[in-house]
């Protein structure tokens, strides 16, 4: 049984969502696949970039907070994937050696007006570096299903009209 | 990479396409977004999606791939032809990322780019980013900005 449900979230929460050492070794197997620029690849072509060493793919902080989130709570949560990500901000790199945590930050809840038995959830993610700078935030609103769907919903013709 | 100078808004470029199988969809959601609609072709059955389906950074990461393939491929045909080569620097972020559909197994991907905007003062251009199915349905929509090195970054300066 999922523990977390839409109910669980209320705007202005604060979570951390564990921590993980980044490798160089996943960062170049992660480039070689879905980002091969030498920055991400080559430490000897990296240091002559504007970074001056080897830095982790954007693309790769995503899939890396994405997975971070799948272990901390979304894997135990009424997950319904999102429909979309608002934004991304690549902040500062991520190096070979770097130890980057996760946060979450609920901004707001809001009922699905379709499915009596979905609620999105806004979240403010950030990776952050050893010394608590953030390195990327993403703002996306995923699907969780509800614990105890609104009934009133279901009735009349005003959730009729709604959907 | 054109020169920025060399960039117009408007402009279109057709990146590639890419197949997505049962082995690559959960081999890539097993390391990275490990839902049972991405992992398991029951368990997605019996989700929203109805049938096993990408992860929608799977879906973005390939546009990632398929576009750097891509000006690897027009930055050979420049050299071949003796022009200079500029060089693609880091990226800001996105924004209005949607996963407008499924991705599911078997779904051929054509993804493409055109340029929203760009700004001189920075080097930088705004490209829509874009993926649609077989049956013509678009898939993915993102809006990127990347940096773009000028061919005469002196001119710029005021």
């Amino acid at each position: 049984m999922p523990r977390l449900h839409w109910e669980d979230f209320t705007p202005g929460q604060i979570a951390e969502c564990g921590s993980r050492l980044i490798t160089r070794a996943e960062i170049i197997a992660f480039a070689a696949e879905y980002d091969p620029q030498p920055m991400h690849l080559d430490e000897a072509a990296a240091r002559a970039n504007l970074f001056g060493g080897l830095i982790a793919s954007g693309w790769h902080s995503c899939c890396i907070l994405m997975r971070m989130l799948s272990d901390d709570f979304i894997g135990h949560a009424s997950f319904m994937g999102a429909p979309g990500v608002e934004e991304v901000n690549w902040l500062a790199p991520i190096r070979p050696g770097e130890r980057i945590k996760a946060r979450a930050t609920v901004l707001e809840t809001r009922a699905s007006r379709s499915r009596p038995d979905v609620g999105f959830v806004k979240f403010r993610f950030e990776l952050v570096n050893a010394t608590d700078q953030p390195v990327m935030t993403l703002i996306v609103s995923p699907m969780f299903g509800r614990r105890a769907p609104d009934s009133a919903r279901g009735r009349g013709p005003k959730a009729a009209s709604e959907r | 990479m054109k020169f920025f100078e060399d960039i117009g808004v408007g402009e279109i470029s057709d990146i590639g396409r890419h197949t997505f199988t049962a082995e690559d969809i959960k081999a890539f959601a097993t390391r990275f977004d490990p839902q049972p609609f991405h992992l398991d072709e029951a368990l997605a059955a019996r989700s929203q999606f109805g049938r096993l389906c990408a992860s929608g950074w799977h879906t973005a990461c390939v546009w990632m791939r398929l576009l750097i393939d891509f000006h690897r491929r027009e930055d050979e045909g420049r050299r071949a032809r003796g022009e200079a080569v500029a060089q693609l620097g880091p990226s800001p972020g996105f924004r209005d990322l949607k996963w407008l559909k499924p991705v599911y197994v078997g779904d051929t991907i054509s993804y493409a780019t055109e340029v929203v905007e760009t700004r001189p003062d920075w080097g930088m251009i705004s490209v829509r980013n874009t993926g649609v199915n077989q049956h013509g349905e678009p898939v993915m929509s993102f809006i990127s900005s990347v940096l773009v090195e000028c061919r005469e970054p002196e001119a710029r300066r005021p």
